[in-house]
């Protein structure tokens, strides 16, 4: 729960933005699929954040709209704020932000615009077809670690309710049509009353 | 439906002529600022529905291919989709619109529920309440990847090398906690070669 206390020098600055810019030509299958790569750098690596404040990140933004993605400047808007200030909680939020969008979306805007015109291409069709199984290897290894509260020792490992409710979420989602904003509404209620 | 000054789309091949197109990029902007305010969880059902059905900027089977390569790019999907449906209309600038209307305003509205939330954290039912939405979130991920993994039996890929691999990685990745760049180079390079040679029959 204890946030950490952190002195920021430009140089870890740099390195936050840098891993950012790293992840965003890594994030295959959406920036989702890197949370776990992400957990295992800002929390276990350098101690940037609590556990915590990382799986709290990721569920915030997950029940506001808009997309996945805003995760990021959470956790960067949480970085800055254990180092004290509002100011660089809000530096945070630009870095992560700019980060993990900037290599993605030129890199994106370019080979769209190319893949438009060589659909028929066989490397395209390869890479295409020769990705889908990792990238469904990352969105589930990333259900597992938020479900677990991070991997080997995670804090949720034995609150077995938790993982009844991640399980029937995953197939209730899968099977049904039902808008995702009630599975919301009722795992936020289902933990308000203390359930799970 | 009246002529339009409008320069012409870049994929122009597939469209008819009377389709509805964006005005502006203002339109645009507008238009995915709240296609993004609707999606809870995931905005891409949202576009689906407002694009194809409700605007009909373009076709399913438009929207499909945007999607599939959307999908397979780095970056957040639902971002390079809208950055692909704005260049369609406006190019360049019509990316960055499209871009810029599904981030900006959900941004602002998250920072202030993190702000609120800050306030409230140290409440149980708070901590709880979050807990519960954490677990459905993870739950929403595991589902979406389950989705994905229907269309592993149309893989040119066999379906138990598909298998085998999703489920190398998933130990990778969970268990073992190796590093993503390392699990792309092994087993996205792998996956490439063999869908590679698969096409070739």
């Amino acid at each position: 729960m204890n946030a950490p206390i952190l002195v920021f020098g430009w140089h870890d600055w740099l390195n936050l933005f840098a891993h950012f810019l790293m992840l965003s030509m890594m994030s295959l299958g959406g920036a989702i699929s890197t949370t776990s790569e992400m957990q295992r750098y800002l929390v276990e690596r350098q101690g940037w954040l609590s556990q915590t404040q990382f799986a709290d990140s990721v569920a915030l933004a997950q029940s506001s709209p808009g997309p996945n993605v805003l995760f990021v400047a959470l956790l960067g808007w949480n970085v800055g704020l254990n180092t004290g200030s509002m100011t660089a909680a809000l530096g945070g939020v630009v870095l992560s932000m700019i980060g993990i969008m900037l290599p993605s979306t030129v890199f994106t805007y370019q080979v769209a615009q190319w893949a438009q015109r060589n659909r028929q291409l066989r490397a395209v069709r390869a890479f295409k077809q020769g990705m889908a199984p990792l990238v469904i290897a990352m969105l589930l290894s990333t259900a597992w670690l938020l479900a677990t509260g991070g991997g080997k020792g995670g804090e949720h490992v034995d609150n077995w309710p938790l993982w009844l409710l991640t399980a029937v979420t995953a197939i209730i989602v899968w099977r049904t049509r039902l808008h995702l904003l009630w599975m919301l509404v009722a795992g936020a209620v289902l933990g308000a009353l203390g359930v799970v | 439906m009246s002529a339009s000054p409008l320069p012409a789309p870049p994929a122009s091949s597939t469209h008819e002529p009377d389709r509805p197109r964006p005005t502006s990029l203002t339109d645009l902007f507008v238009s995915f600022t709240l296609i993004a305010l609707q999606g809870f969880g995931g905005v891409l059902a949202v576009i689906q529905q407002q694009v194809v059905e409700r605007k009909r900027w373009m076709s399913n089977e438009e929207f499909i291919e945007e999607w599939s390569v959307a999908q397979i790019m780095p970056g957040p999907n639902v971002c390079n989709l809208a950055m692909m449906i704005g260049s369609r209309h406006f190019g360049l600038p019509g990316a960055m619109s499209a871009l810029a209307g599904i981030l900006t305003v959900p941004l602002i509205l998250v920072l202030c529920l993190a702000l609120v939330y800050a306030q409230f954290a140290s409440q149980p039912q708070v901590q709880g309440a979050l807990r519960g939405m954490a677990a459905v979130a993870a739950g929403l991920i595991a589902a979406t990847g389950l989705r994905m993994s229907v269309a592993l039996s149309k893989n040119v890929i066999p379906l138990a090398l598909c298998i085998a691999l999703a489920a190398t990685g998933f130990v990778l990745l969970a268990w073992i906690r190796a590093p993503l760049a390392l699990v792309i180079a092994l087993l996205g390079g792998l996956g490439c070669v063999l869908a590679w040679r698969g096409l070739k029959r």
